[in-house]
């Protein structure tokens, strides 16, 4: 074999090996995006579907968001539904109540800049934009205390911006569910 | 052909200078919020700390790394005298003079609002117009490696484009892009407010806007480095580029990929629908392509020197390389820091794992990995690489230089390896203390302990750069001969026009731009009573 055909067929190996590599980067890069989708759709969760706006300057004068209306309630069907708002620097209510085993949606806003909810040990995260309304489902398996520090920088007072979220067996939440009314844990 | 050494040197010397001043900052708030510092009576210092450090590691120091690196690329990879060195100078002030107009104020405590600005908080006007004047300065940069590529090629009708210069000019236009988001947002959005012409803003079309600047940044900080990767290596080490074909493909996907990905930042924003963030996903998967290809053209150039130098056997040559060579230990700690942060960013781009740890510490250990870590430590090895070009001294402390690497690498992997664990733990970002004596939180305080040991070795790695760089300016003199790049196993001598030209891959760019961003943009700039009222920084 002359140095010239070596030299070819060197070159045609190289380029052989580099396509065998390209093929299975891509391969990888495509069985990842079929994984998340999968995921997504096996295991339900998606983002939010749907953009909701609202006035941070009038949520406290009404709509869904009125003090009044904050914190966790009983609906027919069995679920809970939490309303919650950050502001500068706590969260209304500071302690949420909810049932273990029990499908959750929180809605929740910001009342003035950016906040984030997150829930230590799960992977309940949210940010809060305000003129948004954020949505997330959620279901604890275990009771106990979790904390709910916000996630995002919103100024000064950030790192005392922490919330608490007590998760209780069914019939506790059914109890005091009894008097009607919205449940928060705040002060206990 | 290094002539203008005075231009690249200001950019480099500024650069690290700012670099390690910023460090310092990092070091300092990595101790004051962890359970050996003394609580903080302040916490608002901290957020001063922080923004001046987000803000100057994010926009001053690598572009100018960035400019000073493009400066020297073009001038001795095209070895054509660089055209426009007072457009140069003016970019460069331009810097210098944003750089400043922005600390004022950010020391002042009157623009705590961080380097992702964070609307509807609003910090002083001249913090923003500081951040603007740096962006100018670095377009000028951007126009003039374009225009220094023109006159080359007209020169030379139809050679190959050298690949360092390739990828230099990807890496500018990559950055003037992707710098658009960031612009309209403080133009079209936060300006206004902060100068008191308006007093609302949308907090969410801002999110967006951000988040198109914010993930093709980060390839705009990674460039010299695969610059380095593709153009210094194999030359420092005595090999040869495996694939010159294969090396233009992968900074032609980093520009037309990279970009219409950032939405991934707001998977967890109720301002965007669930359709466009997994088209962001999805495209953000596609971008871990050309580094998957460059890890396997490297590692391949790579094997090539060894095998040069005697190495035989499937990892036996691995033993033949040059490991007492600085820029060999760069690339094997860099590659290491890729690796694990590469797979973190894996993590961080599929919806269902980032809900673990959106805005943990987690994220931030991942970036300071990346960036702090497989980038910087590049830019480490291509100031060591052209110092003596740009000096005409030698770098003496090649002992010390390798000592300087380690401690970065080793500083780094303590620094954020418990950083990621405390993010798993679900320990917020961006506060200024915690309170480790919560029960529920006690549990981080020897993890956090950890990166704060590792923020004071990257720190002294950091110091002793800085010592090495300027010794090398009073060392003995040595003619360092023209500056070279790496030749490929097959040199080029033509190559198709679209591995030669960058027109097509612009215009992919901006068109995958519009068709992820255009409609979300459209969709929140034109939805009525989302603009919610500004809060001052600093105002009471």
């Amino acid at each position: 074999m002359s140095a010239e055909q070596a030299h070819g067929s060197s070159v045609e190996v190289a380029a052989r090996v580099e396509r065998r590599w390209a093929t299975i980067a891509v391969i990888i890069i495509v069985a990842m995006a079929l994984l998340a989708a999968f995921a997504g759709i096996h295991r339900a969760t998606m983002p939010q579907p749907r953009v909701e706006i609202t006035d941070p300057s009038r949520i406290h004068l009404s709509g869904e968001f009125v003090e009044s209306n904050l914190g966790s309630v009983l609906e027919a069907n069995g679920n809970v539904t939490v309303r919650a708002i950050g502001q500068q620097y706590s969260f209304t209510p500071a302690c949420i109540v909810v049932p273990v085993d029990t499908p959750i949606t929180l809605r929740a806003t910001s009342a003035d800049v950016v906040h984030g909810i997150l829930i230590q040990g799960t992977n309940v995260n949210t940010m809060l934009v305000p003129g948004y309304i954020s949505e997330q489902l959620m279901r604890f398996a275990r009771t106990g205390d979790y904390l709910m520090p916000c996630q995002e920088f919103c100024s000064f007072g950030h790192e005392g911006m922490w919330g608490k979220v007590k998760v209780v067996d069914k019939t506790d939440f059914a109890n005091r569910a009894k008097a009607g009314g919205r449940l928060s844990c705040v002060g206990q | 052909m290094l002539v203008n050494r005075k231009l690249i040197l200001a950019h480099f010397w500024l650069a690290f200078a700012v670099f390690g001043i910023a460090l310092t900052l990092g070091a300092w708030q990595m101790f004051i919020r962890s359970p050996i510092g003394t609580w903080l009576s302040n916490p608002e210092l901290y957020y001063r700390s922080l923004t001046a450090h987000g803000t100057v590691m994010g926009y001053v120091f690598p572009t100018l790394v960035a400019m000073g690196f493009g400066y020297a690329i073009s001038e001795s990879a095209l070895e054509q005298r660089l055209i426009g060195v007072r457009w140069a100078w003016t970019g460069f002030w331009l810097i210098v003079i944003g750089s400043v107009m922005a600390v004022i104020p950010i020391a002042l405590g009157r623009a705590s609002v961080l380097y992702t600005f964070y609307p509807p908080l609003i910090g002083n006007l001249f913090y923003y117009l500081g951040v603007v004047l740096v962006v100018v300065g670095s377009w000028i940069w951007v126009a003039l490696m374009s225009i220094n590529l023109r006159v080359w090629r007209k020169a030379h009708p139809g050679a190959a484009v050298p690949l360092a210069m390739f990828a230099n000019v990807a890496g500018s236009y990559l950055w003037a892009w992707t710098a658009v988001g960031a612009a309209l947002e403080l133009l079209l959005q936060i300006i206004p407010v902060a100068a008191g012409l308006k007093n609302t803003i949308d907090a969410g079309l801002a999110r967006v806007f951000f988040s198109w600047t914010l993930h093709a940044i980060v390839y705009f900080w990674l460039m010299p480095t695969y610059i380095a990767y593709y153009t210094i290596v194999p030359r420092a080490i005595g090999g040869r580029v495996y694939s010159d074909t294969m090396a233009r493909i992968s900074f032609i996907l980093f520009l037309v990929v990279a970009m219409p990905i950032g939405m991934h930042h707001t998977f967890a924003d109720p301002q965007v629908g669930a359709g466009f963030k997994f088209i962001h996903s999805a495209f953000t998967a596609l971008v871990a392509l050309p580094t998957l290809l460059t890890v396997f053209t490297i590692c391949a150039s790579v094997e090539i020197a060894a095998r040069l130098r005697g190495g035989r056997g499937l990892f036996g040559w691995i033993g033949a390389l040059p490991w007492d060579n600085p820029m060999m230990l760069a690339l094997a700690f860099s590659f290491i820091m890729l690796g694990f942060g590469g797979a973190g960013g894996l993590i961080n781009m599929s919806y269902q794992l980032d809900a673990s740890i959106h805005n943990t510490q987690w994220i931030t250990g991942h970036f300071h990995l990346i960036f702090g870590g497989a980038i910087v430590i590049m830019y480490f090895a291509i100031a060591y690489d052209l110092w003596p070009h740009l000096t005409g001294r030698e770098l003496i402390d090649i002992r010390l230089i390798r000592t300087q690497l380690w401690l970065w690498f080793i500083g780094m992997i303590v620094t954020t390896f418990p950083w990621h664990w405390v993010g798993i733990l679900g320990m917020p970002r961006r506060m200024a203390y915690f309170d480790f004596g919560d029960p529920a939180i006690a549990p981080q305080a020897l993890s956090v302990t950890f990166s704060a040991i590792g923020g004071f070795v990257l720190l002294a790695s950091g110091i002793m750069f800085i010592v090495i760089l300027a010794r090398g300016m009073r060392a003995p003199q040595i003619d360092a001969g023209a500056y070279r790049f790496a030749l490929a196993v097959h040199q080029p001598t033509t190559v198709p026009v679209a591995l030669n030209t960058h027109a097509l891959w612009v215009a992919l760019m901006i068109a995958l731009t519009i068709t992820n961003y255009g409609y979300p943009i459209l969709n929140l700039a034109t939805t009525a009573g989302t603009s919610v009222p500004a809060v001052y920084v600093g105002a009471q």
